[in-house]
C-alpha cells in the first residue's frame, strides 16, 4: 500500500525533535509523520537514536526542543502513563514484565477490568488474556506467573498489552529479535489487521526483508539525525537503504585477513546447565575468531558465562589448553587465560563511577601492586600503554568512565581484559550501541588480536558482524547448538534457519 | 473449597503447621497454654505486632520498607497519654483518631522524602526512626511527663484496651478487621494490584503509567497510621507508658512479615501471612518460658525462626524457577 495521494491528518507527527543526554547529542531536529492506517518502518544502526525516539514518543523521555502532535494537535507526554492515554502503546525490545504476578495481570496492569465496587474482575482479565492469546496465535496461560516465560512469549505479553489498551499509535522495537519466523509471521499478520483498522505503526528491525514485507514507508536515522524520510518503501531498493543506515557500502565494515589457525586452546564438551542449555561442545583454535549466533534468549551469554566460571554448570568440561577449568571459578578461568569482556558494559564491564586508569587496572591488580598496596604510577601506566593502543579518545585518565562515549568505554573494558595477556577471549556484543566508526575500530583490534595469535568467541546478534568477522559460526536455539557452520556456509539464511530452529 | 485453598496458599500453611507444632509441645508440656485465658492472651499479644506487620507488608511489596514504626508507635502512646492529662474525660474514640492521624502525618513525611525526594527508604527510616524518638523524648522533658499510669487515664479507655466482645479481645477484633480490610484492598482493587506491580520490576511499572510514586506515598501514609493506631492500642491495654514505648518494635515487625512469606524484595506476600508471622512470633516466645529455655534465648530463637523461613522460602524460589523454565521447554519441545 503506497501512502495515499492526499494524506489525511496524521495519527502523530513529530516536528524538528531534538534530545541531548549531557555531552552526547542523541537526537537532532529529527520529524516524523505516522498516517493513520500505515506501517511504518524505522531503521538505522545502533546508537543513531531510534531508542530515544521511541523514548519520546512513548513519554519517557521529554525532547528539549521541536514540537509533538496527535491528531495536528499540538501535545506533550510528561509520562508513560500520559502518552497510553493518548493511545500510545510501546512494545518495547527487552520485555518488561512483573515476574511474580500472573500473565493475564501482566496484560491488564493498571487497566484492569473492573466489577461492582470497584473489584478488579479476575474472570474477565482472565477470559480477555485467553481470548487475545488466541488472537495472537500463542496459547499461554493466563493464569502461570510471568517468571521463567522465554523471551519469545514475555514479547507475545507486550503485544497483548498493546491490543487490550485500543492503542491507536502502536511502536515496535524489534519486536522480532527473538521470535522464530512462524511467530514473525503471525505478529505480521496482527500488525496488519491493527493498521487496516485505521492505527498507525512504528516498526523497528534490524532485518530488512521483514520492513519490505510489512512496512510502507521507511525512515533513516543516521546519527541522530533524518538521512530519509518518510519514503515509499517500494521506491527505495535494499542496497540504497543499507547505504543510508550506514552511511558507507557494508563490505568496508569489516577488515579482511587469511584466517592461520593452530592448535585447539578451548575446549568446551558436553557443557550443560539444566534448564538453560544443553550438551554445548565447540572448540576454538588458536588465531581463528568462532562466531556464536543465536537469538536474544537462546542461551549465548549462558555459555560464555558458564565457561568463563561466572556461572555454574551441572555437567561436561571446559578445557583451555588441555588443563580442565574448576566449574564456577572465573578466577581460575582468567588465571588460565581466558577474558570475557561481557555484554552489558554499563552493568558487568565497568564500574562508572571509578576512573579510566581504574578500570582499566581492575583485572589486572596484583601486577599493579606491591605487597597487597596498589601503585598508582604502575595502574596509571598500565592505562596509558592500552589507551594508546586502543586509541581511546578521553580527556584525562583520572577521568570517570562516565564521561566516555559507548566506543570509548567499550575500548576501556577491552583494554582491561587485554592487559592481561589473554590467550582466549570471548566477548558478547562487543559493539551494541557505539557508533560506525568505533565499530570499524573494533572489528579491526579483534582482527589484529586473531592475527597474533588469540583464540576469540564472538558473541553477537548482529548477523552482519558475526558474518564478517567469523571463521566458523556456531548457531544456538533455545540452549542447544543446531549448526557449526564454516565461513563459506554460513549466509544469513542458513543462520537464521538454524537459529530459529526450522525444522531442516 | 478452591477459594479456601487460594486463601491459605502453600506459605500460610506453613504457618499454620508450624504454630500448631509449637501449640501442641508446648500444652504437653503445660496443658494451661491451650486454656481459653491462654489463647484469649496469646491472641491479645499478637494483635499490636500484626497491625504493625500489616502496614509494614504494604510497604515491603513495593520494595519499600518503614525502620520509624516502633517510634511512631511510641509518638502517639504518649500522645494519648498527654490528651488524658489535658482532659481525663477524653472520648475513647477521639484518642484514637488523634493517634491515627499523627501516625499518618509521620507516614506522610517519610512517604514524601521516598516518593518525591526520591531517597532510599531504608535511609529515611533510619533517620526518621531517631527523629520521631527524639521528639518523643523532647516532649517528655518539655512537658515534665515522663510516665502516665492508669488512674491518670480515663477507665473507658482502659476497658477498651483490655475488654473483649463474645470473648475476643477488642484488640484482635480491631486486628483482624484491618486485616480483612488491607486483604480485600491489595486482592481487588487496581491500586492494591499496582503495589505488588511497583515492587516486581518497578521500571516496568513506570512503563505500565502506574503512578509509582503516589501509590508508596499511600502506602507509607498507611503504615504510619496503623502505627500510630497501634500506639493508642498499646497505651489502652498497658496502662502505663513513657516515652520508649514500642523501641526495637520495627525489628520484631520486619521478622514477623519475613517470616509471613513476604519477599522482602517486593512483589509478592499477603498480609495474611504477615499477620500469621507475628502470631508464631509471639506464640513462640510465650511458649519459651514453660519450655523452660531462659528469657535471654528469646531473640535468638526469633532470629532463628527467620533464618529458617528465608533458607525455605530461597529453597522454594530455585525449585519453582527450574521447574517453570523446564515446563515452558517441554511445552516447546
Amino acid at each position: 500500500m503506497a501512502a495515499p495521494a492526499h494524506p489525511p491528518t496524521p495519527l502523530l507527527e513529530l516536528r524538528a525533535v531534538s534530545k541531548s543526554f549531557e555531552a552526547v547529542r542523541a537526537l537532532r531536529e529529527v520529524s516524523l509523520t505516522l498516517y493513520p492506517g500505515e506501517v511504518h518502518a524505522l531503521a538505522g544502526e545502533n546508537g543513531a537514536g531510534k531508542s530515544t525516539l521511541v523514548r519520546i514518543i512513548g513519554g519517557e523521555h521529554r525532547p528539549d526542543s521541536g514540537q509533538l502532535l496527535l491528531s495536528g494537535a499540538p501535545a506533550g507526554f510528561s509520562s508513560p502513563r500520559e502518552a497510553q492515554h493518548h493511545g500510545v502503546a510501546v512494545i518495547h525490545q527487552e520485555p518488561t514484565q512483573f515476574p511474580d504476578l500472573s500473565v493475564a495481570e501482566n496484560v491488564f496492569m493498571g487497566r484492569q477490568p473492573l466489577r461492582s465496587g470497584r473489584r478488579v474482575d479476575r474472570r474477565e482479565m482472565n477470559k480477555r488474556s485467553s481470548e487475545l492469546f488466541a488472537q495472537l496465535g500463542v496459547p499461554i496461560d493466563p493464569l502461570r506467573p510471568t517468571r521463567g516465560l522465554s523471551i519469545a512469549d514475555q514479547q507475545i505479553i507486550e503485544i497483548a498489552k498493546a491490543l487490550s489498551a485500543d492503542a491507536r499509535i502502536i511502536v515496535m522495537d524489534e519486536p522480532t529479535a527473538a521470535l522464530s519466523s512462524l511467530e514473525a509471521d503471525r505478529l505480521f499478520g496482527v500488525a496488519r489487521k491493527l493498521a487496516e483498522g485505521g492505527a498507525a505503526l512504528l516498526f523497528i528491525s534490524h532485518r530488512l526483508d521483514e520492513m519490505y514485507t510489512l512496512c510502507d514507508r521507511v525512515t533513516v536515522l543516521r546519527d541522530g539525525a533524518v538521512v530519509a524520510a518518510g519514503e515509499v518503501m517500494a521506491d527505495i531498493d535494499q542496497d540504497a537503504l543499507v547505504r543510508r543506515m550506514v552511511g558507507r557500502p557494508v563490505d568496508q565494515l569489516f577488515p579482511q585477513r587469511e584466517a592461520t589457525t593452530g592448535d585447539e586452546i578451548l575446549v568446551v564438551e558436553g557443557l550443560t546447565r539444566t534448564g538453560v542449555f544443553n550438551d554445548i561442545s565447540f572448540s576454538v583454535r588458536r588465531g581463528e575468531i568462532v562466531g556464536l549466533a543465536g537469538l536474544v534468549g537462546s542461551g549465548r551469554s549462558e555459555v560464555a558465562r558458564a565457561v568463563f566460571g561466572i556461572d555454574p554448570h551441572d555437567g561436561g568440561s571446559v578445557r583451555v589448553r588441555g588443563v580442565e577449568l574448576p566449574a564456577g571459578n572465573p578466577r581460575a578461568a582468567i588465571d588460565s587465560g581466558v577474558a570475557l569482556v561481557p555484554e552489558d558494559r554499563r552493568e558487568q564491564g565497568l564500574i562508572l563511577e571509578l576512573s579510566i586508569e581504574r578500570n582499566a587496572s581492575l583485572a589486572r591488580l596484583k601486577a599493579v601492586s606491591g605487597k597487597g598496596i596498589v601503585s598508582r604510577s604502575a595502574e596509571r601506566s598500565l592505562a596509558r600503554e592500552w589507551a594508546d593502543r586502543l586509541g581511546l579518545k578521553s580527556g584525562a585518565l583520572s577521568d570517570p568512565v562516565a564521561t566516555l562515549s559507548g566506543g570509548n568505554q567499550q575500548k576501556v573494558v577491552l583494554g582491561k581484559w587485554l592487559a592481561t595477556e589473554p590467550s582466549v577471549l570471548i566477548v558478547d556484543e562487543p559493539t551494541r550501541g557505539i557508533d560506525i566508526g568505533a565499530k570499524v575500530e573494533v572489528h579491526t583490534l579483534l582482527s589484529d588480536l586473531a592475527a597474533q595469535g588469540m583464540a576469540i568467541l564472538l558473541i553477537s546478534s548482529e548477523l552482519p558482524e558475526v558474518l564478517g568477522m567469523a571463521d566458523r559460526v556456531l548457531v544456538m536455539h533455545e540452549g542447544r547448538i543446531t549448526a557449526d557452520l564454516s565461513k563459506n556456509e554460513a549466509s544469513e539464511e542458513a543462520v537464521m534457519y538454524a537459529a530459529t530452529g526450522s525444522a531442516a | 473449597m478452591n477459594r479456601l485453598r487460594a486463601l491459605f496458599s502453600g506459605r500460610e500453611m506453613g504457618i499454620v503447621g508450624a504454630l500448631i507444632v509449637v501449640v501442641v509441645v508446648t500444652t504437653t508440656v503445660n496443658p494451661s497454654f491451650l486454656s481459653a485465658q491462654g489463647i484469649h492472651d496469646l491472641f491479645l499479644n499478637a494483635s499490636i505486632i500484626a497491625l504493625l506487620a500489616i502496614g509494614q507488608t504494604v510497604l515491603v511489596i513495593t520494595r519499600n520498607i518503614d525502620l520509624s514504626v516502633g517510634s511512631v508507635m511510641g509518638l502517639t502512646a504518649f500522645l494519648s497519654g498527654q490528651l488524658f492529662i489535658n482532659d481525663h474525660g477524653t472520648p475513647v474514640i477521639l484518642v484514637l483518631l488523634a493517634g491515627i492521624a499523627l501516625g499518618a502525618v509521620c507516614g506522610a513525611f517519610n512517604g514524601a522524602l521516598v516518593a518525591v525526594a526520591k531517597v532510599p527508604a531504608l535511609v529515611v527510616t533510619l533517620g526518621t526512626l531517631y527523629v520521631f524518638r527524639g521528639l518523643d523524648y523532647g516532649w517528655a522533658t518539655a512537658t515534665g511527663v515522663q510516665q502516665v499510669n492508669a488512674d491518670q487515664m480515663s477507665p473507658s479507655f482502659l476497658a477498651f484496651g483490655s475488654g473483649s466482645l463474645l470473648g475476643v479481645p477488642n484488640l484482635t477484633i480491631l486486628a483482624v478487621v484491618v486485616l480483612a480490610g488491607t486483604a480485600y484492598a491489595l486482592h481487588n482493587w487496581r491500586s492494591g494490584r499496582e503495589l505488588y506491580a511497583i515492587g516486581s520490576n518497578p521500571q516496568a511499572a513506570r512503563l505500565a503509567g502506574i503512578p509509582a510514586g503516589r501509590r508508596v506515598f499511600t502506602a507509607f501514609v498507611l503504615s504510619g497510621s496503623l502505627a500510630g493506631l497501634a500506639g493508642v492500642l498499646h497505651a489502652s491495654y498497658f496502662g502505663t507508658i513513657n516515652a520508649s514505648v514500642g523501641n526495637g518494635r520495627e525489628l520484631a515487625v520486619i521478622a514477623a512479615v519475613v517470616v509471613g512469606g513476604v519477599a522482602i524484595f517486593g512483589g509478592s506476600g499477603s498480609v495474611l501471612g504477615a499477620a500469621l508471622g507475628a502470631l508464631l512470633l509471639t506464640t513462640i516466645t510465650s511458649a519459651l518460658p514453660i519450655l523452660g529455655v531462659p528469657a535471654f534465648w528469646q531473640r535468638a530463637v526469633d532470629g532463628a525462626a527467620l533464618l529458617l523461613a528465608i533458607s525455605l522460602d530461597r529453597a522454594v524460589m530455585l525449585r519453582l524457577a527450574t521447574k517453570l523454565r523446564e515446563q515452558r521447554s517441554a511445552s516447546r519441545a
